[in-house]
């Protein structure tokens, strides 16, 4: 029926019968906004049902008091922020909100940084590059649980090999995930490497949107590489790394699996992040605390939207200039 | 441009919602029938989930079980989760009224679930736990109320390498308390072997592997920063420091701790009677001592082991069966033939104890082991354990990677654990 309709509308001759179409226009988008809804449903059932209503429920989750027997017989009390101000005064808030600084900030710039200079490396195409490409993908596409695993052997205080080649040059043992002063920095060092493809793909694929003439033009007025990467390649690259950036951030925020299988976030809370703590809270225990576990993800959803945001305000910017 | 966009969106989300109202409430509305019949079943058929994933349906386990159900005249319908996986499947069930007639479960866990008001007591199935060995029952007792009985129980001990406690001239009839221990290590690394290996790791495991120490020093659970306490936990510092024990014990669960022990490098290994037939295939010859308490003795290590609960169920008129059933798995015959299932489980009654060490005297010093052990949830702890036990691996970990002093990581621990108990 809208089919039909649309298209006499559209049909109609500019001018003739302004009004009757002004009045049909008032009610055949009702109709097919009807239609629209329809159509739009599962997407939105889909949506609320797996993004709004989850979200909901965390919500839900850290401000009510939710023990196992409240969790079982559904009574749990109604209290607030308070779980909120627990996370906020215990011993361990501290700590992990300067670990997962840490670990966001210096993960993202060593990923980024080597993303980015591997993906002009590669942009010359020499011979193999496609296959050297390829390897560098191997991280992105080994189960977490084997990479995050094999790190954890490799730095391993006793057996690790990354200690027998430094014992080879006469270094002293290094308790990479066992002394709290390197705990963090080996997770870091895995996350780095894993997070290494993506960046390097994204940016490569940005890199393909450059024209080759503007590289040229640079080459004929004598621009070496160095001012051509600086005045060229960085410069139109911006808004594809501000999202490669943004999504980086989104993701390492919430990395649990590679800092719980190298060190379950210790030793104590040497790297513990807000991720790990809300694993920790929620299943790492003999009890599960859903509450706190809830109020520190809630934590982590905020801090990611304000950077989403930021994110936008920027890309806003960005198209008005 | 934005404006006329805005009303079909609010129209779009007023149907999702109204949409959503429908597939929830289709949902809410068909659980309860859905699940009573997963569940319930017809009378015939009983439900039964277990934490043994490694038994399959052609196993001797499976059969055993089965057994059980056509004894008492109905078929059993059984699922194995792993055991976290268990844990968090019975207090959904629980949530949702849909618990099966018979649940095993890992013996910590017990309390918890008890506190939730799930499980039906000893009593009101009508079942007789007197002939229970009492350290292993404990940790069924909540409040006064048995929750169910174990159906086996397993402990830990340290294992040594004959080989290297013989190259170094340690005879380990002398391992009588800590100081002999410390210095057996000390004559193994001295002919150039590593001495023990013990998982810190921070999880449950850690815990358990501990507490024999953290007991066998005369400290209690509830006070973890008194000076026995410390004293264990130096215990373990000063292996670490004088290179008795690897740097990664922090970080090594039990599984990784059986992996070091049969690399053949390691004199000793603080492990469970589940590798009992894997240290009798080992390429070397082993053996093994009890854990020694400080002074001299046999130190208490933590039972682990699954005990056999019956969640309470709308239609009490299955609750006969359910005893037939539980009954069946835990007669003198029953125990043993458990046992012998998996290989590693010690009946948790004297006459099951008999017959078990009767057809198979190597078992004797594990036998012996489990009934020096003491639960982990005893003392009244029940639901204060779980927090408890956090507190402590924490201050293990703390204190082994040298983050704090014993004394500091433990007088941290017990603030934290006060804090989160009262």
């Amino acid at each position: 029926m809208t089919a039909i309709e649309a298209p006499a509308t559209a049909g109609a001759p500019p001018g003739v019968g302004r009004a009757p179409a002004a009045r049909r226009r008032r009610r055949g988008p009702a109709a097919s906004q009807w239609a629209a809804v329809g159509f739009a449903a599962p997407l939105l059932v889909y949506l609320i049902l797996f993004y709004a209503y989850p979200l909901a429920r965390n919500i839900d989750l850290s401000v009510h008091d939710y023990t196992i027997r409240a969790f079982v017989q559904g009574n749990a009390e109604f209290v607030g922020f308070e779980k909120y101000v627990e996370v906020f005064t215990s011993s361990t808030f501290p700590t992990a909100l300067w670990n997962t600084a840490v670990f966001t900030v210096v993960s993202i710039v060593f990923q980024y940084a080597i993303g980015l200079a591997l993906a002009v490396f590669f942009r010359s195409g020499f011979q193999l590059s496609g296959v050297l490409r390829a390897m560098f993908l191997v991280p992105w596409l080994l189960p977490l649980i084997v990479s995050a695993s094999t790190w954890a052997w490799m730095l391993n205080s006793d057996n690790g090999i990354v200690n027998s080649v430094l014992a080879a040059f006469g270094a002293e043992q290094i308790n990479w995930l066992t002394s709290p002063d390197t705990a963090l920095v080996s997770v870091i060092i895995a996350n780095i490497w894993l997070g290494i493809p993506f960046n390097l793909v994204i940016l490569y694929s940005g890199l393909q949107n450059i024209p080759g003439e503007v590289y040229e033009a640079a080459s004929l007025d004598g621009a070496g590489p160095w001012k051509q990467f600086w005045s060229i390649t960085f410069p139109l690259l911006r808004p594809v790394s501000a999202i490669t950036i943004l999504l980086g951030l989104i993701y390492t925020l919430k990395v649990v699996d590679v800092i719980w299988i190298m060190t379950t976030g210790g030793p104590g809370d040497a790297s513990t992040t807000f991720a790990i703590w809300s694993y920790r809270e929620a299943f790492g225990t003999g009890q599960p605390d859903f509450s706190p576990a809830a109020a520190v993800g809630n934590l982590l959803i905020l801090i990611a939207l304000v950077f989403g945001f930021l994110h936008l305000q920027l890309q806003r910017r960005q198209e008005d200039s | 441009m934005h404006h006329p966009r805005r009303k079909p969106t609010t129209t779009l989300a007023a149907v999702a919602a109204l949409s959503l109202v429908g597939v929830l409430s289709a949902c809410s509305s068909g659980d309860p029938a859905g699940g009573g019949n997963d569940a319930g079943g017809d009378d015939s058929t009983y439900t039964w989930w277990d934490p043994y994933p490694q038994h399959d349906d052609a196993s001797d386990w499976t059969g055993r079980v089965q057994a059980c159900g056509e004894e008492a005249g109905v078929t059993i319908e059984r699922t194995a989760y792993d055991t976290t996986a268990l844990t968090n499947q019975a207090l959904l069930a629980a949530q949702e009224g849909t618990s099966p007639d018979i649940i095993l479960l890992d013996n910590p866990a017990v309390s918890t679930l008890a506190d939730t008001g799930i499980l039906t007591t000893v009593d009101e199935l009508g079942l007789d736990v007197s002939g229970v060995d009492e350290n292993l029952l404990a940790a069924g007792v909540v409040g006064g109320e048995t929750y169910g009985i174990p159906i086996g129980a397993n402990t830990l001990s340290l294992y040594y390498n004959a080989d290297i406690l013989k190259e170094a001239d340690v005879d380990p009839a002398s391992i009588t308390d800590w100081a002999s221990l410390t210095e057996a290590l000390g004559k193994v690394t001295d002919a150039g072997s590593k001495g023990i290996t013990f998982a810190g790791i921070g999880t449950e495991e850690g815990s358990f592997q501990f507490l024999p120490w953290f007991w066998g020093a005369g400290a209690d659970l509830r006070d973890l920063d008194s000076q026995e306490a410390v004293e264990a936990l130096e215990l373990w510092k000063g292996w670490l420091d004088e290179g008795y024990a690897p740097n990664s014990v922090i970080n090594n669960s039990q599984n990784t701790v059986w992996e070091e022990f049969l690399t053949g490098d390691f004199a000793f290994a603080e492990n469970g009677t589940w590798q009992v037939n894997s240290a009798a295939e080992a390429d070397f010859e082993t053996g093994i001592v009890q854990l020694p308490a400080r002074d001299g003795g046999v130190a208490q290590a933590p039972t682990g082991g699954e005990f056999i609960l019956a969640p309470v169920q709308e239609d009490t008129a299955r609750y006969d069966v359910t005893r037939q059933i539980v009954e069946c798995m835990t007669t003198p015959e029953g125990f043993v033939e458990t046992a012998n299932t998996f290989a590693y489980y010690v009946p948790p009654t004297a006459d099951g104890q008999a017959a078990l060490v009767e057809e198979n005297p190597d078992l004797e010093p594990w036998v012996e082991a489990v009934r020096n052990a003491k639960g982990r949830t005893s003392d009244d702890l029940g639901t204060d354990y779980p927090v408890i036990s956090e507190a402590l691996w924490t201050a293990v970990q703390n204190a082994l990677s040298g983050a704090a002093t014993p004394e500091e990581a433990l007088k941290t621990a017990q603030t934290e654990a006060e804090t989160a108990t009262s």
